[in-house]
């Protein structure tokens, strides 16, 4: 009955208004509440704005806090999926909570786009045609360090990461592309905030760089304590510890830290520009590369929106694998398994009018992607 | 590895364990005169750590903040004692660890809305930057140097203020039997609160000093909450000198397995399995060594109370 | 600790008591809801009720061990999480049609309920008659802590152990079969968690009622006399731990299917808190108690949520709110008090 009466207006608005689209309804869920709450509130808030900038009236936004909990995220799918019948779902920050949600919801014929999230699995043997990934496949960023280690002439670098499959993905990642020989390799514990040992191993190593993944907090923890430690060996990392979200709280120990990234607010564009500026106007901060995420993923959509309706599945998402959309990275598109094929930056944390940022001081990898792709059966 | 290397490394693990021990030594205080859990405890570091880091950048003073970190969670600590905890002292252990869970979490989300969602900015003050040769290790941090001497001073304080003060001397006695010293004219209800807030000032004073060193964002206090009751079961709860001996145990037993374990199971296995196995082993250590103890010394190693 | 108390009353009185009527209420309500949301075709309502219905397992189990034998378990997310693991690996290995050991004997996985639901609770009891055998050692609050532990030990080996997916879990793709029926429909698979949840209402039931139940109480109550009376509270305590894990690790069996997933948040210590907090929300030691606590948490989790950001706040303050001035949950306003304590 309902199904019916949706198709009959949706019939009328077609007649009426001339335009082949019903409102797009879209549930995000994100993670709006305890650690690790910032990245979910900027991809929201980059979201919202591209919708705010682009006025969009048809599409309707539904967002929902997952307190980075994989069941809570479940029962939130189910429910933008079962009561609220959304065409797509967005917005997960985590791995562990994406891999709860997306193989389930894809299957049952929704939509995803990943702002964030890019597990392996889903990029390889699990792929899917209901599941794009507008940010970057787990890897991509640490494969990018590794370019760079090497372009540094680094021979000897220490890595460490958490031990967990992220952390252990990171290192795999840093190590598919760095070249030189490993001074140690390291796995600390998820959550750990002290770093002596650590450090005290990198000092004795006698490295001559050190990479390392260590995302919220802990990289905090372990910047503070490697500026104070007299080590003065260079240090690099994905973007994901040098995030503008988090580079205030590090302070000036992050200031020269060489780290990758898919976008910088310095990239020279018309619409990187109008994101920077509108962000910085609707909510007071700088935005960072979440939020570039967020950005991008809500332009994905309304430009597949542009072409095609989204009760037609097929054409709609031919529409969203074509990416016809200015990303703020610049070059954009997807790949074979939905995963973008993209340029990854180098950026160095400087200090601009008092207020610590990112710097672009290179490209680490041109058109890169990811190395599951060819484990996805789609073409 | 050199001799050098490992004796750095156990100077770490003692540095750690020693912040442990900041962390521990409130909640066994709490937990020995009033009978009480506080899973709060760790809410109360939070509090001093962000206190502290907003005072220090209104005033640009450190020393400004780690006193008003102190003072900060003292006053939330006699707060919460005033208004809830007061109620849960004759409640079974059930109740308190329900009720300071929800504490938990009205304290979490409560720091967000005052302070937002971002991590805060603190950092050491200048003065304590840098290194210094140390015997046997060329370069230690001297922020670290310092948080050893500080915990060191807590501990003697401790030890003094419950020996030779005449507060220590209400407190023993309320120890041993509440209904007593309450029948000779003290007032317990008092008595109480100071003691809950001694406890939270020693919490929020770990968490300025430590926070320092890590990073201050809401939930900040749950891993070390953890470890903390890891300390005080181990050392028996109740007894301060437990706590320390117990804070030190763990604070090398972990750093030591972490970095010690993979070099170990190399001898083993091939490099990548052990550097993932002995990962995960040196993080299940201390769990180990905790069932361990209690299953020789169900009540700890020094156990205070009967 | 020791509560001073006599058994709950409400288990073998005949005439219907102001908490039976509250608990037919209770469970009236919960078959009805489903079924009426299943007619309006709004699955949604319909998983909700199994999740409360899952959840309310979990908390017989560990009311079992808390209500009758005055063991406050803090660790009681480790069944949860074996219980969801069992299920999670056995998925995985018949979809990938592996085995799971090749040696001494050849063990493959299986995608059938029933006996997924066995393994499960086995799994569950060995691990309890560890945990226990160890814990029970101890008591007050070092057996809060040393239970604490063993889970904590459990959930960072299972973020770290890459086999299963590490942090990131393990899917369960299709949900696993039962005979006869399809339990990928929604309200089939909600009506098998209700009488799943009826048989461990039932059997912890009969047994607080046995010669077992009244030994264990005892044991709550004042080990000594329990000891003069010839019984060794040891090994009693610890058959009520084993059962109590059994019960909470089927739970945790149901939870993957429900949410076609498994990983280590199952076993964070938040989750043993939570199904603490539906035994007192409910009520202690109150047979239908945990219906209700797991009810309101998910309610109060669902809807508050809905309404605001800081939604952890308000189920903080709610919370307090019940221990402080709802002495004896939720049933306990109710009904009145059944204990004396």
């Amino acid at each position: 009955m309902k199904k019916l009466v949706s198709a009959g207006v949706a019939a009328l608005l077609c007649c009426t208004a001339g335009v082949a689209q019903a409102e797009v309804k879209i549930g995000m869920i994100t993670t709006l509440s305890g650690g690790g709450s910032t990245l979910g509130i900027d991809v929201r808030d980059g979201f919202e704005l591209a919708l705010k900038q682009a006025g969009a009236s048809d599409v309707k936004l539904l967002v929902e806090d997952d307190a980075r909990k994989p069941d809570v995220a479940k029962k939130l799918a189910d429910k933008f999926i079962q009561k609220d019948k959304v065409d797509i779902l967005t917005g997960i920050i985590w791995s562990n909570l994406a891999m709860a949600v997306v193989p389930a919801a894809t299957r049952k014929g929704t939509l995803y786009i990943s702002p964030n999230a890019g597990p392996s699995a889903l990029a390889g043997k699990a792929c899917h045609e209901n599941y794009f990934n507008v940010a970057w496949q787990n890897d991509n960023l640490h494969e990018a360090m590794g370019s760079h280690a090497n372009k540094a002439d680094y021979k000897k670098t220490f890595i460490l990461a958490p031990n967990y499959p992220a952390g252990t993905d990171a290192l795999k990642g840093f190590k598919r592309m760095y070249k030189g020989e490993l001074a140690g390799e390291l796995f600390t514990k998820l959550g750990q905030d002290d770093y002596a040992a650590e450090i005290a191993q990198i000092r004795a190593s006698g490295a001559d760089s050190v990479f390392f993944f260590l995302p919220g907090g802990m990289g905090i923890a372990f910047m503070k304590q490697y500026a104070q430690s007299g080590v003065d060996v260079p240090v690099m990392g994905p973007a994901f510890s040098f995030s503008q979200d988090i580079l205030p709280a590090i302070g000036d120990a992050a200031l020269g830290v060489a780290n990758s990234s898919q976008w910088g607010k310095d990239i020279e564009s018309e619409v990187n520009a109008k994101f920077v500026k509108g962000f910085k106007e609707a909510y007071g901060r700088l935005p960072s590369l979440y939020a570039s995420q967020g950005y991008d993923a809500a332009n994905l959509i309304l430009s597949a929106m542009e072409k095609a309706d989204v009760s037609d599945k097929d054409d709609f998402r031919a529409a969203l694998k074509e990416a016809d959309f200015a990303s703020v990275r610049g070059d954009f598109k997807f790949g074979n398994n939905n995963h973008p094929i993209q340029d990854i930056y180098v950026r160095e944390v400087v200090k601009e009018d008092g207020q610590i940022t990112n710097k672009i001081i290179g490209v680490a990898i041109k058109g890169h992607q990811d190395a599951y792709a060819s484990k996805c059966r789609m073409k | 590895m050199t001799a050098a290397l490992i004796f750095e490394q156990v100077l770490n693990g003692l540095q750690f364990g020693l912040t442990l021990f900041l962390m521990a030594a409130g909640l066994t205080l709490v937990f020995g005169v009033m009978g009480l859990i506080n899973l709060a405890h760790g809410s109360l570091y939070m509090v001093g750590a962000f206190c502290c880091a907003w005072i220090t950048q209104q005033t640009g003073s450190f020393w400004l903040g780690l006193g008003g970190g102190v003072l900060g969670a003292a006053a939330a600590g006699a707060l919460i004692e005033m208004l809830v905890i007061r109620r849960l002292y004759d409640r079974d252990h059930l109740d308190q660890v329900l009720a300071t869970f929800a504490l938990i979490l009205i304290f979490s989300e409560g720091t967000r809305m005052v302070f937002g969602s971002m991590p805060l900015y603190l950092n050491i003050p200048a003065a304590l930057g840098g290194t210094m040769a140390l015997p046997g290790v060329e370069a230690y941090p001297v922020y670290r140097l310092f948080i050893i001497l500080a915990a060191l001073a807590v501990a003697l304080l401790l030890y003094l203020l419950i020996s030779k003060t005449r507060l220590g001397m209400r407190i023993r006695a309320g120890e041993s039997d509440r209904e007593m010293i309450a029948a000779l004219g003290v007032d317990i209800k008092t008595l109480y609160t100071i003691v809950f807030a001694l406890g939270a000032a020693i919490a929020g004073l770990s968490g300025a000093l430590v926070g320092a060193l890590r990073s201050v964002q809401v939930g900040m206090g749950e891993p070390v909450l953890i470890l903390a009751f890891v300390v005080i079961v181990i050392g028996g709860i109740g007894s301060i000198k437990g706590a320390l001996i117990g804070s030190i145990l763990i604070g090398l037993v972990d750093t030591l397995g972490r970095i010690f374990l993979p070099v170990i199971l190399k001898f083993f296995m091939e490099n990548a399995s052990a550097n993932s196995i002995g990962a995960a082993l040196s993080s299940m250590l201390i769990y180990l060594m905790m069932a361990g103890i209690l299953a020789v010394k169900p009540k700890g190693l020094f156990n205070a109370t009967n | 600790m020791q509560r001073t108390d006599t058994a709950p009353k409400s288990i073998n009185m005949p005439k219907l008591s102001r908490e039976t009527v509250v608990n037919i209420a209770v469970m009236a309500i919960l078959l009805a809801l489903p079924l009426w949301a299943s007619s309006i075709g709004e699955d949604y309502y319909v998983n909700l009720a199994s999740l409360i219905t899952i959840f309310a397992i979990a908390g017989v189990g560990l009311n079992f061990a808390i209500g009758q034998g005055g063991m406050v378990s803090f660790g009681h997310a480790a069944f949860f999480g074996i219980g969801g693991y069992t299920t999670g690996i056995a998925a995985f290995h018949s979809f990938e049609e592996t085995l799971f050991m090749a040696i001494p004997f050849a063990i493959s996985g299986t995608n059938q309920m029933l006996i997924i639901w066995i393994v499960a609770m086995v799994i569950c009891g060995i691990a309890a008659l560890a945990i226990g055998a160890i814990s029970l050692r101890t008591e007050g609050v070092y057996f809060i802590m040393i239970t604490l532990a063993f889970a904590q030990m459990i959930y960072y080996f299972a973020i770290s152990w890459p086999t299963y997916g590490g942090e990131d879990g393990l899917s369960i793709y299709l949900r696993n079969e039962l005979p006869m029926v399809d339990a990928e429909s929604a309200l089939t698979f909600f009506l098998v968690c209700f009488i799943l949840l009826l048989g461990a209402i039932f059997v912890s039931a009969r047994l607080s009622g046995s010669r077992f139940g009244a030994a264990l109480g005892t044991a709550r109550m004042n080990e000594t006399r329990l000891a003069t009376s010839g019984i060794d509270p040891f090994p009693i305590k610890l058959t009520g731990f084993v059962i109590s894990a059994m019960i909470t690790g089927l739970a945790g069996a149901l939870f993957a299917e429900l949410n076609g997933f498994v990983g280590p948040s199952m076993l964070s210590w938040h989750r043993s808190g939570e199904i603490m907090v539906f035994v007192i929300l409910g009520g202690v030691g109150r047979l239908y108690g945990p219906v209700i606590g797991a009810a309101l948490f998910v309610l109060l989790e669902t809807y508050i949520g809905e309404w605001t950001q800081h939604w952890q706040l308000l189920l903080g303050l709610a919370l307090l709110g019940v221990v402080l001035f709802a002495r004896g949950g939720v049933m306990g306003m109710i009904a009145g008090r059944a204990r004396h304590d």
